[in-house]
């Protein structure tokens, strides 16, 4: 069983907060991201349950277990890092194995565990060469292959995909899914990205300066967002916010709205706007507009959308997809 | 450099220091090659052969040329087989001491401690000092049996002086130069150490691997490139080690294959046989740089 929970688990390097104190009970078998910006200390926590920073304070139970104290490697845990952190000088078998080995397991255990995992991650034919011979997903797969003998209770993703070309990344997303799928294992995931954690994540949890903004499902960030930040950092293009006049008529200090929830016609609406650029994806078209008193704005317009830049179009924003929010930065729920 | 015209023209811009170098090297060689075909002592009553007398080769009797014969008299002296043994033990023992003691320094400040960049710095002095000088600081202040520091350590602790340079010549010289090149192997070997990735540590780290191992499996196949480049690099003036063994008179025991050729030369005025000996001592380095090439250079590929 592979849960985790943390217990206001709070890093500090003398006076300067990193973690300020964070609380979360990861599920057995979840999927769970942590996305922010850098330096949001996503990557810190993240550390932390690995075992590869102390905390200053507070708990963290693996399995129920309090492992705050504990070694990394007696955790029960296995981490692929963002550099994959192969042995240079190992062939591949050598780095799979070599976790096996420090434990003391039998040569014969050993070599049946990394045929397996060979195996399921295509490695088979590649397993004496040396880390410099293969390619950069060949890499990603050795150090999953490592993560994977271990037979882990958790695994621990730092930002892996981030040295990946786009083909690549969208693959080895997929392969990791799949993967999560097959083992069934509890995976934290850490990543600036916001599409791979709406793609990939159970739960996303959300990080500002040290701080958990939200924890949630992506399409429950994506619908109901608490803080302004969420607001802006979940969904692409972002959300356009709103504050001034035309929010005042929502009794808010900001009001959201994202672009694919505003409706656009020649002839009237809420918000008059001038189209100053457009944007042609094909299944998409992303105007971007100068809309007077609300500011620049994006507008997703289905389909190919003939628009001259210049052009006057009306706005509209639906109503039940307006998001409110205090001068705190905080939802306002109706 | 891409077109013709930009590669002559690079050519040409070195070629001027490319001479300079080749003569540089080459005539020194060619003369001590001619001299050491010559019968050219400095003692000679009546010399027919010198630098000076450029008609002696055209000798009637044909006094001045020695043919092989210097080459003869050095290759068969018994003093020869001493010296090289000594030689080659030298580099041996100095290189295992410094190889060893400067990866045990290397892992040491590597490690957070107060004060570690002043010590890092005078970690590298010994290597600053000239070999004279440390050869007699060693003599004189740390190794001498009755005014040394070591024998006042003995003394205090109720145990008998050594009289390293009666008693453990070769030791002593050892010590010496190993004491000016373990800082040389130290700060190769401390820079690689720091250029170790950081999460290939951490990944050892969830791999669980113990200290020991973690030296053995992660850190020392890292560390075999800079070894490679110490050793190679020792070893070429290791085999040049002079001043240490002439400053504190142990050649009897110690003397090495240079100090030959400066008995040769020097002290019995025989430039003809120093010269042979010098082109024997060219052709051993050659010898072991090519075996040492071969052990260890395909390290340095890749």
């Amino acid at each position: 069983m592979g849960t985790i929970s943390l217990k206001n688990a709070r890093k500090a390097f003398g006076d300067v907060v990193i973690i300020p104190g964070a609380s979360l009970d990861i599920k057995n078998g979840e999927f769970v991201v942590f996305v922010g910006p850098s330096g949001c200390g996503k990557s810190t926590l993240l550390r932390m349950i690995a075992g590869l920073e102390d905390l200053t304070s507070g708990a963290i139970l693996i399995d129920g277990k309090d492992m705050t104290e504990a070694a990394p490697s007696k955790r029960g845990l296995s981490m692929v890092f963002q550099s994959y952190a192969l042995y240079p000088h190992m062939s591949v078998r050598g780095n799979i194995s070599f976790g096996l080995k420090m434990a003391g397991m039998p040569k014969n255990e050993i070599d049946a565990k990394v045929a397996k995992a060979a195996a399921t991650l295509n490695l088979t034919e590649y397993l004496d060469r040396k880390p410099r011979q293969l390619s950069g997903g060949q890499r990603q797969r050795v150090a999953i292959g490592r993560a994977i003998v271990r037979n882990p209770e958790g695994f621990l993703f730092d930002e892996p995909l981030s040295n990946l070309d786009a083909a690549l990344r969208v693959n080895m997303r997929l392969e990791i899914m799949q993967m999560h799928k097959d083992l069934g294992a509890t995976m934290i995931y850490v990543t600036h990205d916001q599409v791979e954690a709406m793609t990939m994540a159970d739960r996303i949890v959300v990080l500002n300066r040290g701080n958990i903004e939200q924890v949630g499902s992506p399409l429950e960030l994506y619908n109901r967002p608490d803080s302004l930040f969420v607001a802006g950092f979940i969904g692409s293009p972002k959300m356009n916010l709103i504050s001034g006049k035309p929010a005042e008529k929502f009794d808010a200090q900001t009001i959201g709205i994202r672009p694919e929830h505003l409706g656009i016609s020649l002839k009237d609406g809420t918000w008059p706007a001038k189209i100053s650029l457009a944007e042609h994806l094909g299944a998409d078209t992303f105007l971007h507009v100068d809309a007077g008193p609300c500011g620049m704005m994006t507008v997703r317009a289905a389909g190919e959308y003939d628009a001259a830049p210049g052009a006057k179009i009306f706005l509209t924003p639906e109503p039940d997809r307006i998001h409110c929010f205090d001068k705190d930065g905080k939802a306002i729920r109706k | 450099m891409a077109t013709q015209q930009t590669r002559t023209l690079g050519k040409l811009a070195v070629s001027p220091s490319v001479f300079v170098l080749f003569m540089w090297m080459i005539v020194p060689l060619a003369m001590t090659i001619y001299f050491s075909f010559l019968r050219y002592n400095l003692l000679d009553p009546n010399p027919v052969c010198s630098l000076l007398t450029p008609g002696a080769l055209l000798d009637a009797e044909n006094r001045c040329l020695a043919g092989f014969t210097n080459y003869y008299y050095f290759l068969t002296d018994p003093a020869f087989f001493k010296a090289m043994g000594n030689s080659l033990k030298l580099v041996g023992w100095v290189l295992a001491i410094s190889v060893a003691g400067g990866t045990l320094l290397a892992l040491l400040l590597d490690q957070p401690f107060f004060g570690r960049g002043f010590v890092r710095i005078m970690m590298i002095a010994p290597f600053l000092v000239m070999p004279t000088v440390s050869a007699l600081v060693w003599q004189n202040m740390l190794m001498d049996p009755v005014s040394g520091f070591f024998a006042f350590i003995s003394k205090s602790i109720g145990l008998q002086p050594i009289d390293w340079f009666t008693h453990h010549p070769f030791a002593a010289v050892v010590i010496m130069v190993a004491w000016q090149w373990v800082p040389f192997a130290t700060l190769i070997l401390l820079t690689s150490l720091q250029s170790l990735d950081e999460e290939q540590k951490e990944a050892a780290e969830m791999d669980g691997t113990p200290p020991l191992s973690y030296f053995w499996y992660i850190v020392l196949p890292h560390l075999i490139r800079p070894m490679t480049v110490v050793v190679l690099i020792e070893t070429i003036f290791l085999l040049n080690v002079f001043a240490e063994i002439y400053v504190t008179g142990t050649a009897g025991p110690a003397g090495n294959l240079p100090f030959l050729v400066y008995q040769y030369g020097l002290i019995a005025n025989d430039i003809g046989g120093a010269s042979a000996g010098g082109i024997v001592a060219v052709i051993l380095a050659n010898i072991v740089a090519f075996f040492l090439m071969r052990m260890i250079g395909k390290n340095l590929e890749a």
